[in-house]
């Protein structure tokens, strides 16, 4: 099992760990998946995700390469922008979802899934083989502060924060990589640094008193309520970014067609229409539903199955993020929990609103 | 008097008169975090021991209660549907999950007494 840089913190806090991506992760502290969720949407919660992978990309090609790797078009991408996108592979299924930010005219950083790393660096490596690039996989502390007073906790520590756009990225000092982006629906900051200087910020950022440490239980439920996407549960290699109800992330134009792998099974899989599509769904009832669980309709025929389901400490009631059927989106739904039929409705995304900062 | 058992599962069984109370243990909701649901067994319901009669739910995860001896449902701690965190506070207290009546007393002999439930989970 892996530890992060904050491995010894998290015991010295108390958390209860657990395994995730091959890291021993903190699950929840002593305050408690609920109370740990409320004070990230309340004031800020401090989030290890040292387990997420950077790949940066540096030398003439990169834009080029970018462009063959993931939808989007990385040429007319801005400096200090970072973009919501993809690996897809040649039938257009998501190999992977990531955040790549623009670090100069010739450098990207990618910020990819734990769980895919190894699938990660290996496609990332057989892209660039074409391409005048370098890639570098960089070891790093990576924290996010999430929360309204996320802004003024690092503030208050000098980074220049106030002015940044959501979804932009800078390189605060040697080594150092912060933008404004995150997982939990509300204004926040990722924070990555090397290794080495990752346990002492952490515990500076915890000196100030709006700032709670955060598990991975307060993590999926936050990310759940906002309607965000996990890898390898709400998005997979058979799901397209079209079913997944993440086409607004690929341009129009390249929608049509493009450089990047997957283009032309993209436009074929958009144009024939999506049989299945992304929703959320809430149970009439208080039961949970969790990942896993097939969804029928009212005659006991197969109409799809949740791919993310638990409880919305802020909206108070269980959420789940579910995949059906298109035609079957007008009729009764419901969950097949341990042998029981549980109703459900489908419901509008996020569940909880996005607080982010425009 | 009652006489408090323990079990591996770390449930907690509270027996009088041939009515045993059954709960999980405060180690056993320390370990799960807070919890959201609680879903219980029937009144009358008949359980065989290793039933999973009881799915506990946390925010992130459901997990199984299993029977820990064989005895028909007589009650069920109705306060955990409208506050299921009531395990997490009091545990092995108010937090109980139902009361069963004891279909053989030879059964109990197996568990643990809190000696030995402190030494599992030390």
């Amino acid at each position: 099992m892996k530890k992060t840089p904050l491995y010894t913190l998290h015991e010295k806090l108390g958390a209860k760990m657990g395994a995730f991506a091959g890291y021993s992760m903190p699950l929840f502290y002593p305050l408690g998946v609920m109370k740990e969720h409320a004070h990230t949407r309340e004031a800020a919660g401090l989030f290890d995700i040292s387990h997420m992978v950077h790949i940066e990309i540096t030398g003439p090609e990169a834009a080029k390469m970018i462009a063959r790797a993931c939808p989007y078009d990385a040429a007319s991408q801005k400096i200090g922008e970072a973009k919501y996108t993809f690996f897809l592979n040649e039938n257009a299924g998501i190999k992977d979802d990531l955040i790549i930010t623009r670090l100069g005219d010739e450098r990207y950083l990618i910020v990819a899934n734990a769980g895919c790393a190894q699938k990660d660096i290996a496609h990332v490596n057989l892209v660039a083989d074409r391409f005048d690039v370098t890639v570098t996989v960089i070891p790093r502390g990576f924290l996010a502060l999430q929360g309204p007073k996320a802004v003024d906790v690092l503030g208050a520590l000098g980074f220049a924060v106030n002015e940044m756009e959501f979804m932009s990225g800078v390189e605060p000092k040697e080594g150092w990589f912060l933008s404004r982006t995150g997982y939990t629906g509300e204004d926040g900051f990722e924070i990555a640094m090397p290794e080495g200087e990752a346990a002492d910020f952490a515990e500076k950022l915890l000196a100030d008193d709006a700032v709670e440490a955060i598990g991975l239980g307060a993590r999926d439920s936050l990310r759940l309520e906002a309607g965000l996407s996990l890898y390898s549960q709400d998005l997979t290699e058979e799901i397209s970014p079209h079913e997944a109800g993440l086409l607004w992330a690929i341009p129009k134009t390249l929608r049509e067609g493009g450089p990047f792998i997957g283009a032309e099974s993209l436009t074929n899989r958009i144009s024939n229409g999506r049989i299945r599509m992304r929703v959320g769904l809430v149970p009439v009832e208080r039961t949970p539903v969790r990942a896993g669980a097939k969804l029928e309709d009212g005659e006991g025929n197969d109409i799809g199955l949740i791919t993310s389901g638990g409880f919305g400490p802020s909206v108070n009631h269980p959420v789940a993020l579910g995949l059906i059927l298109v035609e079957a989106k007008e009729g009764a739904i419901f969950a097949n929990v341990r042998g029981r039929k549980l109703e459900m409705k489908i419901e509008k995304l996020p569940f909880a609103p996005h607080n982010y900062k425009r | 008097m009652a006489d408090i058992y323990y079990t591996d599962e770390h449930e907690w069984l509270s027996v009088e008169d041939g009515i045993a109370t059954v709960g999980i243990t405060n180690y056993a909701q320390e370990q799960l975090g807070d919890l959201v649901f609680v879903e219980l067994p029937s009144v009358g319901a008949a359980i065989a021991k290793g039933d999973a009669n009881v799915v506990v739910e946390s925010v992130k995860a459901a997990s199984d209660v299993f029977a820990p001896i064989a005895g028909e449902i007589t009650a069920v701690n109705d306060a955990l549907e409208g506050d299921p965190a009531l395990v997490n506070s009091a545990a092995e207290s108010n937090g109980w999950l139902y009361k069963m009546k004891v279909a053989d007393v030879s059964e109990l002999s197996s568990l643990m007494d809190l000696e030995a439930y402190k030494a599992l989970i030390a």
